[in-house]
């Protein structure tokens, strides 16, 4: 099997490209249509080339609030990330000692990840709904009286995201602890090393690197996250949610436009991430010890 | 999980602590809404709210006509048909598509680093939107579509083909081009597990390419297949936003009937229904759990 290269290497090799083209080709269509010419339409022919679309989504033309909805999902998204890799590294850290409820907890995650995430929107939305009859009926009236709704980006909807981030980043931590050196640790506590010391200047830096891609699923999935927050976001809507609403009323192209920017968001924030974790591999390499190597 | 190399004793605060940020989360977040929508299932309702008294009209009313109308099939038991069978179709093309694309990874690309390179290019589109790569499908399959323009060109049809969007198919096709990845990484995790001592004392017998696959990397790679299959199979049964944006708002699905009853505002029902579809999860999860304990697979 790995001496030459048989027939059916070249076999799956074509497979492999066509599903290549198949993920990255009506992509790449969307991307081509965006710079469409003024008078153009959805489909092929391009009727020139311009960034006529761009400019007509950046003033907003036509379009309601995508500027609004933007800095939403942007803010949305790094409080999202910040606290994914906190909460997914503290409970990665957890999960390598014994606590009382670690097994009930572990399949809660797996059930969040499973249970439809329009089931887990509406219970929020639910909840919240109770939340507000109950203080406005009996809550003290510093807070009853002004109340409208306690639903919104940075409670119902900060949670509902959470609910998705955090089992992706907890499985990412799994990936992470199963493949870490113990020794490292009993080697920096039997020079002496506290706890937080050991935690602070062994453990972390050893898992940065793949820290940071925690960070990066705690971002990109809550920025494209829909189902989740189609309950919960309270009475703005984020950029996914208005991308979407937009689709029924499509008749040009500054949905591609949109589209196009939205994704690119996407890819800038995956080459920050493959970018930092070179770097702090490349950090790695050269401030590692080079005992024991020949 | 199961060999994890943790230090016999644990230095630092104690796991429970750790972990509490993380598990209130889960419980204020997961948990909690999940007791109100089996509480709210059994609520009734009017017009403009929600009563909390028992009752169980929401579920009669979701199964209304399930047995007067036998042998024809009520609404609720025709949505679940339908679903059920996109799940299938779903579900077999990723496995197909996923497998083999795992299998090239892992056996046949030779250095690591275009290994992970390759895997990485699989990977991206998963971090990019949903929605996008929906409408992507537009240019291509619609009326006036590149696929249209090119059949009509070569004279292959004379008037452009209606059901390459907002139909089955596209619904279909669209599913598969979002969540094979969700195949694609199981597995190729799994196949990355085989001990290659094992495809070499195969090899040396005189085993056949086909015989190894058969015999070895299949049953081996049963974990990865099983999560991503509960992974599919699971995301079409509770979809909604796939099935309105690419099914031209003509077909139903389990999740869109809890969309549909949220957006007349009426929690009981849509809670009713989104209990229904829980149940009809668990079902299918417990069978694949069957076949594979997860968690010692990660």
């Amino acid at each position: 099997m790995n001496e030459g290269r048989s027939p059916a290497f070249y076999a799956l090799a074509a497979f492999f490209c066509l599903f290549v083209l198949f993920l990255y080709g009506p992509m790449i269509v969307i991307f081509v249509l965006s710079f469409q010419g003024p008078t153009g339409g959805l489909t092929f022919p391009m009727n020139g080339v311009s960034l006529h679309w761009f400019q007509r989504l950046w003033e907003g033309g036509g379009i309601v609030d995508i500027a609004g909805a933007f800095k939403r999902s942007l803010a949305l998204g790094l409080v999202v990330m910040v606290l994914t890799v906190l909460f997914s590294l503290t409970a990665g850290l957890a999960f390598r000692k014994r606590f009382f409820f670690s097994n009930i907890l572990f399949f809660v995650t797996v059930a969040s990840l499973i249970v439809p995430s329009i089931v887990t929107s509406l219970g929020i939305a639910i909840e919240f709904h109770v939340l507000d009859d109950v203080l406005k009926n009996y809550g003290p009236s510093w807070i009853s009286d002004n109340l409208q709704t306690t639903m919104g980006q940075f409670t119902s909807g900060l949670g509902a995201h959470l609910t998705w981030t955090l089992p992706f980043g907890l499985l990412v931590m799994f990936a992470i602890f199963n493949r870490f050196d113990g020794r490292y640790e009993e080697a920096a506590r039997d020079q002496g090393a506290t706890p937080s010391q050991t935690l602070r200047y062994v453990v972390l830096p050893i898992v940065a690197p793949s820290v940071v891609g925690v960070g990066l699923f705690g971002f990109t999935l809550s920025w494209d996250e829909i189902a989740r927050s189609s309950q919960t976001m309270g009475e703005h809507n984020t950029l996914p949610m208005e991308l979407q609403a937009l689709t029924t009323t499509v008749t040009n192209p500054d949905i591609y436009a949109l589209g196009t920017t939205t994704t690119a968001v996407s890819f800038g924030v995956i080459a920050v991430a493959l970018g930092s974790i070179a770097i702090l591999r490349a950090r790695q390499a050269r401030h590692g010890s080079d005992a024991g190597q020949a | 999980m199961a060999e994890a190399r943790a230090p016999l004793e644990s230095p630092g605060l104690p796991g429970w602590i750790q972990a509490t940020p993380f598990a209130l989360v889960f419980l204020l977040f997961f948990v909690l809404p999940l007791c109100f929508v089996i509480t709210v299932s059994f609520w009734d309702y009017n017009d403009y709210e929600m009563i909390p008294a028992f009752t169980s009209r929401s579920y009669v009313e979701s199964f209304e006509g399930c047995l007067t109308q036998l042998p024809d099939l009520c609404t609720m038991l025709k949505t679940y048909v339908s679903t059920a069978k996109f799940c299938a179709i779903v579900w077999i093309l990723t496995l197909f598509i996923g497998f083999t694309v795992a299998y090239f990874l892992a056996f046949y690309v030779r250095s690591a680093t275009t290994q992970m390179v390759l895997f990485l290019v699989c990977t991206i589109p998963f971090w990019t939107s949903n929605v996008i790569r929906m409408i992507s499908w537009i240019p291509l399959l619609g009326r006036n579509g590149l696929v249209n323009q090119v059949l009509m060109s070569l004279h292959i049809v004379n008037a452009p083909v209606e059901w390459l969007l907002y139909s089955q198919f596209s619904v279909a096709l669209a599913f598969v081009h979002l969540f094979t990845f969700f195949m694609v990484a199981p597995i190729f995790n799994s196949m990355m597990r085989i001990d290659r001592r094992l495809i070499e004392a195969a090899y040396d017998s005189g085993a056949s390419t086909w015989q190894m696959l058969t015999n070895i990397i299949i049953p081996l790679s049963k974990p990865g297949i099983a999560i991503g299959s509960i992974f599919v199979v699971t995301i079409v049964m509770g979809d909604f936003i796939t099935f309105s944006e690419m099914g031209g708002g003509q077909i139903a699905s389990a999740g869109k009937v809890i969309a549909t009853r949220l957006s007349a505002l009426q929690f009981p029902p849509a809670a009713a229904s989104a209990v229904i579809l829980l149940v009809a999860t668990m079902v299918i999860i417990t069978v694949l759990n069957r076949i594979v304990d997860i968690r010692r697979e990660l």
